[in-house]
């Protein structure tokens, strides 16, 4: 029996295996988060003193653009697919994912997506520079010519996303163990299966939109150009079509995470578990109606604003649902503070702060002063950092010594927390204040009065950057040896991959576990 | 053959996918059009509009104000003839907008109308309109571009201003690779000739 990996490159060129396909989405993500990262820092550095010092205005756009774009496509979404591939299987006690070939296609195509993306830094007229959600006609009739290879590779990581989740959810309906039944999942499966559904409805609309982008800079059309009877608004109305549930993709599995570790620290099972599964769902159908509040003044109809502003508000409630019941987990719990229960409680802490500048900015007529300012820029900050990057900070810790079977070195996960924890809070909530004042966003230069907040900014950034060098020392020494890990690794975790040896071996779940 | 369990499931959400993506491509646009002509979202008039005899509402004065624009790099000069009238709801009135090409060749433009408040958008009918073609103007020439418009009188009771304003396009090259490609293609060029004025 116990067929082990392949020895050599091929091993990781041909694997069907889905903790290789994990590992290799893990480590892609991480390479990209460092990448976007360095981009983050140059935008950083050149904000440090008003003027320009480093870079030209030309550059500092390509920066944001491709900032954003790397950290969304390449570091956050592949790192929750990496995580699915690894846990997924493992936690409904099954084989393999259901589609494993597709699965080796769906990552290897990855890293060409990003390498044609990254490549346009280095063509004439410089990479795409009308930032990550590149409205039209800013991407279309004055975009440089690199943006049909930006197109391009729009449609080929979109391709990725939606074999991901076409076998995510191919895997949680059909490969389940005897006795596993829908509403007995580990919630990071119950938080994967919708997200799949989000990604295999709206990635097709993210290739829609650069599709008409192609067609009107090629082919004559002109679906966003007035100059032929088409209409700019289209494009954000179409392209928040995809955008809004695209940030609850980047949202939900992070619920999934710090939903399996709060209860597993706090030696508590999670607190109202149904009502999770349903503020999840709540939260998934509620993404689809309220796009509109992207684009609060591009002139709407009264009833429009107000519409889309109450929708928007609503997603408060779910949302409230799973802090309420996170906070109600750990609440008389017996808690103890290894690395993945403080990245997850700032998590829940940092997450809601953000949800509350969320709320700040759904109210439409204040919009108007918030719109395009650093207010935004320090909102959704506040949620995709601690949201999506300390979950899966935190998930990584949790699960390392499963997946490698040593333990991380606590004092330095504790380091990486503390630097990253004070880092992110240095830069972003001195942008709030600029917001507010007045400061917009994707601007190399700025007003003098905002010198102060914007040095602090760029002071915690590095920090916050340093703190993920932390983070990847102390993942390569824990691959490469340490203090062996038990099977069980916590104490009393709940879930089946805590049932099979660490490291896990290669093939797990050979013959289904008996559930309950 | 019966087929596995995993398969249906692909299929399905294969299904679910290529719908989307011909929802994104065939549906949302049209959808749009369709919605911000029911509601004058946008601003945009309607198409020309076939003149039935009404009465004249003379007890009621609307202004209309004319706003003439150029494009990015469109270089022509264009002015309203009139910057502003007052006019009766259900009269038809005629206006021009002078145009000028200063350059050294031919030009093609096109004209977009927007038009304010949105909710007045329905009730500003045109009957003629140089907006419902491309202009054409040689090297140095210079032309009357008129415009016949009814105000409804339905027009809501809270509007006393209407703005409309047009923005002049360079569309010459747009019209030269229409040409090029209709030759090979000649579907996706289709809203273009949709055009509403």
């Amino acid at each position: 029996m116990a067929h082990g990996p392949k020895p050599g490159f091929t091993r990781w060129l041909y694997t069907t295996n889905h903790k290789d396909i994990g590992s290799m989405y893990l480590w892609f993500s991480f390479a990209m988060f460092l990448l976007g990262g360095c981009m983050a820092l140059v935008i950083r550095a050149e904000l440090f003193q008003p003027g320009l010092q480093i870079v030209q205005p030309e550059f500092f756009n390509q920066m944001t653009t491709m900032h954003g774009l790397i950290m969304v496509f390449g570091a956050v979404m592949p790192a929750f697919v990496g995580l699915a591939n690894w846990m997924v299987p493992m936690m409904i006690g099954a084989p393999d994912m259901a589609l494993p070939r597709m699965n080796n296609w769906s990552f290897w195509i990855l890293p060409f997506a990003f390498a044609m993306l990254a490549s346009t830094l280095f063509m004439e007229g410089g990479a795409p520079n009308f930032g990550w959600t590149f409205y039209a006609p800013l991407s279309t009739e004055y975009a440089p010519p690199s943006v049909t290879f930006f197109i391009f590779s729009i449609h080929i990581m979109g391709a990725s996303s939606i074999m991901g989740a076409i076998n995510i959810v191919a895997t949680i309906l059909n490969m389940r163990a005897p006795g596993m039944t829908l509403m007995k999942m580990p919630l990071f499966v119950w938080t994967w299966l919708i997200t799949a559904y989000l990604l295999i409805a709206v990635m097709p609309v993210l290739a829609g939109v650069v599709t008409m982008m192609l067609m009107d800079i090629h082919f004559g059309t002109s679906f966003f150009s007035a100059a032929g009877g088409g209409d700019p608004v289209l494009f954000q109305h179409v392209f928040w079509f995809f955008g809004h549930p695209e940030v609850y993709i980047m949202i939900l599995p992070a619920f999934g995470i710090v939903s399996a570790i709060i209860p597993t620290f706090a030696r508590k099972p999670l607190f109202g578990y149904s009502s999770m599964v349903y503020a999840t769902a709540s939260i998934a159908f509620l993404s689809f109606i309220v796009w509109a509040h992207h684009m609060f003044t591009v002139g709407m109809p009264i009833a429009g604003e107000l519409f889309f502003m109450y929708a928007t508000m609503l997603i408060a409630v779910p949302t409230g649902v799973k802090v309420f019941n996170w906070v109600t987990t750990m609440f008389r719990g017996s808690m103890t503070f290894e690395t993945p229960m403080l990245f997850s409680i700032a998590f829940v802490i940092l997450f809601t702060l953000g949800g509350f500048s969320g709320l700040m900015l759904a109210i439409a007529p204040a919009d108007f002063q918030y719109h395009d300012t650093y207010f935004v820029v320090a909102h959704f900050h506040y949620v995709l950092v601690p949201g999506a990057i300390f979950s899966i900070t935190a998930g990584v810790y949790y699960w390392l010594p499963k997946w490698t079977g040593n333990m991380y070195n606590e004092t330095m996960g504790k380091v990486h927390f503390w630097m990253a924890f004070v880092g992110l809070n240095v830069t972003f909530f001195p942008m709030h204040f600029v917001g507010l004042a007045g400061m917009p966003r994707r601007i190399p230069d700025y007003a003098l009065q905002f010198a102060d907040f914007n040095q602090i900014a760029s002071v915690g950034a590095f920090l916050f950057g340093a703190a993920q060098i932390v983070f990847l020392f102390n993942v390569i020494r824990t691959v490469r040896g340490g203090r062996k890990a038990t099977d069980e690794v916590w104490e009393n975790p709940q879930g089946l991959e805590w049932t099979v040896p660490s490291p896990a071996p290669y093939h797990t779940f050979s013959t289904p576990p008996v559930v309950r | 053959m019966a087929i596995s369990a995993n398969a249906k499931t692909t299929i399905k959400m294969l299904a679910l996918a290529v719908s989307m993506l011909g929802f994104a491509l065939f549906i949302m646009p049209p959808l749009y059009d369709a919605f911000c002509e029911v509601t004058g979202l946008n601003g945009k008039t309607g198409d020309r509009y076939e003149a039935v005899p009404a009465a004249v509402d003379t007890e009621r004065t609307v202004k209309v104000q004319f706003v003439a624009s150029n494009n990015e790099n469109m270089p022509w000069k264009f002015t309203p003839g009139v910057v502003e009238m007052k006019v009766h709801p259900g009269e038809a009135v005629d206006t021009v907008f002078l145009a000028y090409n200063p350059t050294e060749r031919d030009m093609v433009g096109q004209a977009i109308p927007s038009l304010v408040p949105f909710k007045a958008a329905s009730y500003f009918h045109k009957t003629e309109c140089f907006c419902f073609n491309q202009q054409t103007l040689a090297a140095g020439e210079s032309a009357e571009l008129g415009l016949r418009f009814i105000v409804d009188p339905d027009l809501p009771p809270g509007v006393n201003t209407i703005t409309l304003s047009y923005t002049l396009f360079d569309v010459t090259e747009r019209i030269a690779k229409q040409t090029d490609n209709k030759k090979t293609d000649a579907s996706p060029i289709e809203r273009d000739s949709e055009r509403e004025g």
